[in-house]
């Protein structure tokens, strides 16, 4: 039934999922190919797969059970500042690594703030490193990312079922069970899996926060086979067992999703009239509170670090932003030109489990994309000439799952809600998108360019591998400063890229907001 | 479209005549940056030549040894500058390098006596830490006292393998049991060199494993007094960087004076200040002032090349033993 509810074709948006699947796949068989089968797998391995799985358990679980009351109450209150706040919930997922592990020991490290806090105090030194530490670091990057794909879920509830709350003057409980919990129920699992699989391919976070090789991950294992010990088939066999993990923990999350729809408003802007007790009041202001301080000490510290280091900035720095921008605004393209029609073909099927093509892209090992594609270019062109387009392509098919995730359930929903009209009407084909879909979707289609942008900007993904002097995108050249002792200059160029990062995803954001009283 | 073919490699050979010769280096990244050696090296050499000297850096010695083993007997470099001792073995495993054929008069503290690769540079290993706490003079002290360290993964970075080849050469089949001592002075472990001395600047660590001549960068470029190395009776393992020619190099002359080059005052005196390690020949002038004032080790260990990657296994595995628990 639902399949049929409108004429939006999935042809083209099954020619897109067959590319990204075709890209990481043709990466994969690249590298099995140059490589000598030895041994399988061993215990050291297993275990690398074991601790990798459970701390992406705990890390999705945790960042998504704690947005929940962060994003209910940012889509409950109405306070000065809060659009920067909403705004900066973008930053610590577009960090690199290490500035944002820098950041989180200024607060949390043996020598930080909350230490010392307690130190004088009197209290017993905390130490950060052990698994703990490890799903620290992750609530931080995706903690913010949850919040906000939530919070699009709360501006997705018409207003009219707010009014109605409100003039059946509804307790929050009641309020809680009747809207907001179908529209959860919709969206956790999703955010889940999506956090759940960013985890998975984490390595630098997990061994410096880890405390020592039992934090050793899969993209570690991986990592280590083909720098270190160039054993291509054993760098293939584990990427193919993370793209597996993430494969079966997207399509068990996506199919748990139900079809269920809201229905439909007159898109008037989103007021509450719920929740002005004053114990709302006090509950929402806390978890705000603690969520900004969470998020702002470890960015501030960043910020302050980087601001000494702003002086000392080498020329090619701003070689590299250029090379950054320019990576950012080709990701972008790409990823409309992929993420547009496949959305739109998901969002036609009852089930969302194809979605998982679409969490490929992120569960596979740059790494292994990178030396694939290097080994099927190498023969034909120079590597380096294509590694500003090959850059953008691997950053756009890492965004694609947040992509998906930001556009299916509001497309889903839109096609549910107008499809009979749309029907009536006759509408289909390109009509369909620029009349309906598009402008629907304007916060979501602006939002998504904003996450990729900014993502592209401070992903390190696969150029590493590529590029050479003069392509070096701006977190190469980051870490490029740092290694040469530079960590003042390196810190400078973090806030760069924070500033710019910042800039492409507010830019963007603000786009898709246009209109919006969000 | 044989013509075609043919017109093509014609021109292309006339074009190839007129331009002038192209030597290109593979090197790792912080080599070529506008604060590394690489531009320095990159003017005076050509002022020689008349040539083009291409560096290509990408990530750090072990990248390069990666990229090599992707491209194989294909590759377009003539010059692969930037492997250390530890990856020597694995390097000539590959048989994609020619013999130098060079000699040199090496100050190094051991005798050289490879004759495919050059060295150009090298340093010893050490615990670098602020001048305010009293360092250890060996393992064993640093294992029984309270100090933190941070150290690299040897899985991942070459500084963390040359621990973990230090360990090995200085107690040999005792090593599980100094790292067993260590483990809880380890407050973690990095991917590689910046993170740990990211770490270690920010105070999440009373050492860091670096070199002995990491002190000379904050005393030259900073100014700052405040860094020093702890000074081990063991001795201190070494690491050497070498280059080496691709034997199918198609510009073996070229790449045969690069690599004479590299071994000259010329090019040696850009070193110290540039990659922060010590010169493998002495230039005339000395040693930049700052040097004189870094930690001499008493004795100078590294296990022979062909011995590491079969240590390594074992090492590792003791390491990852000691470490996991």
């Amino acid at each position: 039934m639902a399949d049929r509810a409108v004429a939006l074709s999935g042809k083209t948006g099954l020619f897109a999922a067959a590319l990204v699947a075709g890209l990481i796949l043709a990466a994969l068989v690249a590298v099995f190919t140059a490589a000598d089968l030895g041994a399988g797998l061993g215990p050291a391995d297993w275990a690398a797969v074991r601790f990798t799985a459970m701390q992406a358990v705990w890390s999705a679980m945790l960042s998504v059970l704690l947005a929940v009351p962060v994003a209910r109450a940012l889509a409950r209150r109405r306070f000065w500042g809060r659009g920067a706040l909403i705004t900066l919930l973008g930053a610590p997922f577009i960090l690199p690594v290490i500035v944002a592990v820098l950041g989180l020991l200024t607060v949390f490290g043996r020598s930080g703030v909350l230490n010392q806090f307690g130190a004088a105090l009197g209290l017993p030194p905390v130490s950060i490193y052990g698994l703990h530490g490890v799903v620290l670091a992750h609530v931080f990057f995706n903690l913010p990312l949850a919040t906000r794909l939530l919070l699009q879920g709360w501006q997705s509830i018409p207003s009219e079922r707010f009014r109605l709350a409100g003039q059946l003057q509804m307790t929050p409980r009641a309020l809680f069970l009747a809207l907001e919990w179908p529209m959860l129920r919709q969206l956790l699992p999703g955010v889940a899996a999506l956090i759940f699989v960013i985890c998975l391919t984490s390595f630098a976070v997990a061994l410096t926060l880890g405390g020592g090789p039992r934090a050793t991950t899969i993209e570690l294992a991986i990592y280590q086979a083909f720098r270190f010990d160039f054993d291509l088939g054993r760098a293939a066999l584990l990427s193919v067992v993370q793209l597996a993990l993430a494969g079966a923990a997207a399509v068990a999350a996506l199919w748990l999703i139900p079809p269920i729809s809201l229905g439909g408003g007159l898109d008037r802007p989103l007021r509450r009239w719920d929740a002005r007790s004053g114990g709302q009041r006090a509950l929402d202001i806390t978890v705000i509170t603690v969520a900004a301080l969470f998020l702002l000490l470890p960015l501030g510290a960043v910020v302050l670090r980087g601001l000494v280091g702003l002086g000392q900035l080498p020329p090619s720095v701003w070689q590299a932003t250029l090379n950054s921008i320019l990576v950012a605004g080709l990701s972008v393209m790409v990823l409309a030109a992929l993420a547009l029609p496949m959305a739109g073909w998901i969002a036609t099927r009852r089930h969302g489990g194809v979605e998982a093509i679409g969490l490929m892209g992120l569960a596979a090992s740059p790494l292994m994309i990178g030396t694939g594609w290097f080994i099927l270019i190498n023969p034909v062109l120079d590597p380096a000439r294509l590694s500003l387009p090959v850059t953008a392509l691997v950053n756009a098919l890492m965004a694609l799952p947040f992509v998906l995730r930001i556009l299916v359930p509001r497309l889903r929903e839109t096609l549910q809600d107008y499809g009979p009209l749309t029907q009536t009407l006759g509408m289909k084909g390109w009509a369909l998108w620029r009349l309906l879909v598009l402008p629907r979707l304007r916060p979501q289609l602006g939002f998504a360019a904003g996450l990729t942008g900014a993502l592209s900007v401070g992903d390190l993904g696969v150029i590493a591998l590529f590029a050479d002097q003069d392509r070096a995108t701006l977190p190469l050249q980051m870490y490029r400063l740092m290694g040469a002792y530079r960590m003042e200059a390196a810190a400078g160029a973090a806030l760069l890229l924070l500033v710019l990062a910042l800039a492409v995803f507010f830019i963007c954001d603000k786009w898709g907001r246009w209109h919006a009283d969000a | 479209m044989k013509y075609l073919t043919l017109a093509a490699g014609v021109l292309g050979a006339s074009a190839a005549w007129a331009e002038t010769p192209e030597l290109t280096v593979y090197t790792y990244d912080s080599f070529v940056t506008e604060w590394g050696p690489g531009p320095a090296i990159e003017e005076r050499f050509e002022a020689e030549c008349g040539c083009d000297l291409k560096f290509v850096g990408m990530g750090d010695g072990a990248a390069l040894l990666a990229r090599l083993k992707l491209e194989g007997a294909r590759s377009d470099a003539d010059i692969v500058l930037g492997l250390d001792t530890s990856l020597v073995a694995a390097a000539k495993e590959t048989e994609l390098f020619a013999p130098s054929g060079l000699q040199a008069d090496y100050d190094l503290p051991i005798a050289w006596e490879d004759d495919v690769f050059v060295p150009y540079d090298w340093g010893y290993f050490a615990f670098v830490h602020g001048t305010d706490i009293s360092a250890p003079t060996d393992f064993e002290t640093l294992a029984e006292s309270d100090l933190k360290i941070v150290i690299q993964d040897p899985r991942s970075s070459t500084p963390g393998l040359g621990l973990l080849m230090w360990v090995k050469a200085a107690y040999g089949d005792e090593a599980p049991e100094v790292w067993a001592g260590l483990a809880d002075n380890v407050v973690t472990v990095t991917k590689g060199w910046s993170e740990a001395y990211g770490l270690f600047l920010e105070g999440e660590a009373d050492m860091v494993l670096s070199y002995t001549t990491s002190p000379a960068y904050h005393l030259i470029a900073e100014e700052d007094d405040s860094k020093t190395a702890a000074l081990f009776d063991e001795g201190h393992y070494m690491q050497i960087e070498v280059a080496g020619k691709l034997a199918g190099s198609d510009q073996p002359e070229l790449a045969d004076q690069f690599l004479q080059y590299l071994v000259s005052d010329a090019a040696q005196s850009v070193l110290p200040t540039t990659n922060w390690m010590y010169p493998a020949v002495t230039p005339e002038g000395g040693l930049p002032e700052g040097f004189d004032g870094m930690i001499q080790p008493g004795k100078a260990l590294l296990v022979p090349n062909g011995e590491v990657p079969a240590l390594r296994e074992e090492a590792l595995d003791e390491w990852l033993t000691a470490l996991s628990r």
